[in-house]
């Protein structure tokens, strides 16, 4: 794999620390005039979603991390493991519970989502920012209430519970944020 | 701004000058990266270097009898390129005959005012020496290293890095503090003026004549970020070049690429340097901070990316 040097850090460089895959989400060259330069660098660990920050000298080198993300289609889970292939190639992954963790309560079976590769095995799945889901389970709301109000609960197909207007009804479709997991607006069918 | 600099220096009677950018010799400073070109003159080839400053050929001014001078020039550091750096930058060198530090750092405060003086108010200004706001924010003495101690400061306040970059170096355990703890602790819209550096950071100023451990150097620091850097100047060319070996010896051991010195600029000491201070303003980081910006290459018309 490839090495990089510090003046080849930019956002989104994938990079190998302490023996785990990270991106760099921003890099400040710091320099007094008449001294060391530093790269100060905020990391996030692409296994634990941890942000860290770091210090290195300038012109140090670091070996570059074999990530990659790819377009998928979510085919199903045997319980143990959750199955995932891409559409052009009909190569499949399997992925773990570590790798699938929250993501996988917005995807039903055939949505596409992105996978991210670590020497070619799952490292993480991300949903599409907006997805469309049934609702399987809520309250009735109160007849002729149409504000936004208090909301409720309500379960979608695929197991993942979020607040919605009174006036949504089990049985309809609405759209979800998944990076806020809130409620967005109905679908027409 | 350019025009009230100068506007500034002629009311004092500060002559403008101009020298070469392209130059034979250039500066051993270690942490600093030049560029180099070659100049074909059948049948030779010589490498000549853009200047990381117009330091060496104004004291040749200096010591030909020029009197108090000025400068607005570019100068190139390769490799530098960040929020606050662009290989190519603007800078503003004056230097005053029989001035000692204390009057120059109250004539560049002065300049520095009247120019960030935009919104009416003109900038609070604080005089501290390096060991006192050393001491103040971060509790240790810059002037006494013990790895242990810095490394214990080190390790409580989440800098676990500089125990494994900076190991026995004491200049760069400076630097890194210097720039993660003390800078960003500054208060704001403040000009800083800095003083007495640490001898092992003196560059080319001189040492005290009463401590021998710092050195007659001054900073000017804004929002956390340097803007300047000011010199008594060294004078005496048997030091000078004493410096000049052991940069060019560390650069050899650390494999950086090689400089011959400056031996114009020896020679000019030899002949004699008159007493004068000297300091440098990056002009563009003056001008992010006179417009707000964020960025070095918001106030560049084209920076590196677009050159």
């Amino acid at each position: 794999m490839a090495t990089f040097s510090t003046n080849e850090f930019k956002g989104g460089l994938k990079i190998m620390l302490d023996n785990d895959p990270c991106a760099i989400i921003e890099n400040e060259f710091v320099k007094p005039g008449k001294g060391q330069a530093f790269n100060r660098v905020k990391i996030r660990n692409l296994k634990t979603g941890r942000v860290i920050e770091r210090t290195f000298k300038s012109g140090d080198t670091v070996e570059g991390a074999d990530v990659v993300d790819k377009e998928m289609q979510y085919l199903y889970s045997d319980g143990e493991f959750w199955h995932f292939m891409v559409p052009d190639t009909f190569e499949q992954y399997q992925a773990d519970k570590n790798a699938v963790s929250e993501a996988i309560k917005w995807l039903k079976e055939q949505d596409i989502c992105t996978m991210t590769l670590w020497n070619d095995s799952p490292l993480s799945v991300t949903p599409p920012n907006f997805v469309e889901l049934s609702i399987t389970e809520t309250d009735p709301g109160l007849k002729g209430d149409t504000s936004g109000g208090g909301g409720k609960p309500a379960t979608l197909e695929t197991g993942a519970v979020v607040r919605v207007p009174l006036f949504v009804q089990t049985g309809e479709v609405i759209k979800v944020d998944t990076r806020t997991g809130e409620y967005v607006s109905r679908v027409k069918e | 701004m350019l025009a009230a600099i100068r506007r500034f220096f002629d009311q004092r009677q500060v002559l403008e000058v101009e020298t070469p950018l392209l130059c034979r010799a250039t500066g051993t400073d270690p942490q600093l990266d030049f560029f180099s070109s070659d100049y074909l003159a059948p049948p030779m080839r010589q490498t000549l270097f853009l200047q990381t400053s117009p330091e060496f050929a104004m004291k040749r001014l200096l010591a030909a009898g020029s009197g108090s001078i000025y400068q607005i020039c570019k100068a190139f550091r390769n490799g530098e390129a960040g929020r606050f750096h662009n290989p190519e930058f603007t800078i503003l060198e004056w230097y005053r005959v029989g001035f000692n530090l204390q009057q120059l750092m109250a004539e560049a405060a002065e300049l520095l005012r009247s120019l960030l003086a935009a919104d009416g108010l003109p900038m609070p200004v604080v005089q501290i020496s390096y060991r006192q706001l050393f001491r103040d924010s971060v509790g240790l003495d810059p002037l006494v290293f013990k790895r242990e101690t810095y490394a214990a400061y080190a390790a409580e306040h989440g800098l676990q890095d500089a125990i494994s970059l900076c190991g026995n170096d004491h200049a760069m355990w400076l630097d890194f503090i210097f720039s993660h703890r003390v800078q960003p602790a500054m208060a704001a819209s403040t000009l800083y003026l800095v003083y007495g550096y640490p001898s092992i950071q003196s560059s080319l100023a001189r040492n005290c004549v009463d401590d021998p451990r710092i050195c007659e150097r001054f900073e000017i620091l804004v929002n956390g970020v340097e803007l300047g850097n000011g010199f008594f100047e060294l004078a005496d060319p048997v030091e000078q070049e004493g410096r000049f070996d052991r940069e060019i010896a560390y650069r050899e051991q650390n494999g950086l690429p090689a400089v011959a010195k400056d031996l114009y600029l020896l020679d000019a000491l030899a002949s004699g340097l008159p007493d004068c201070s000297g300091v440098a303003i990056g002009l563009d980081r003056l001008l992010m901070l006179a417009t707000g910006s964020e960025s070095i290459a918001e106030v560049l018309a084209f920076p590196l990316a677009n050159a």
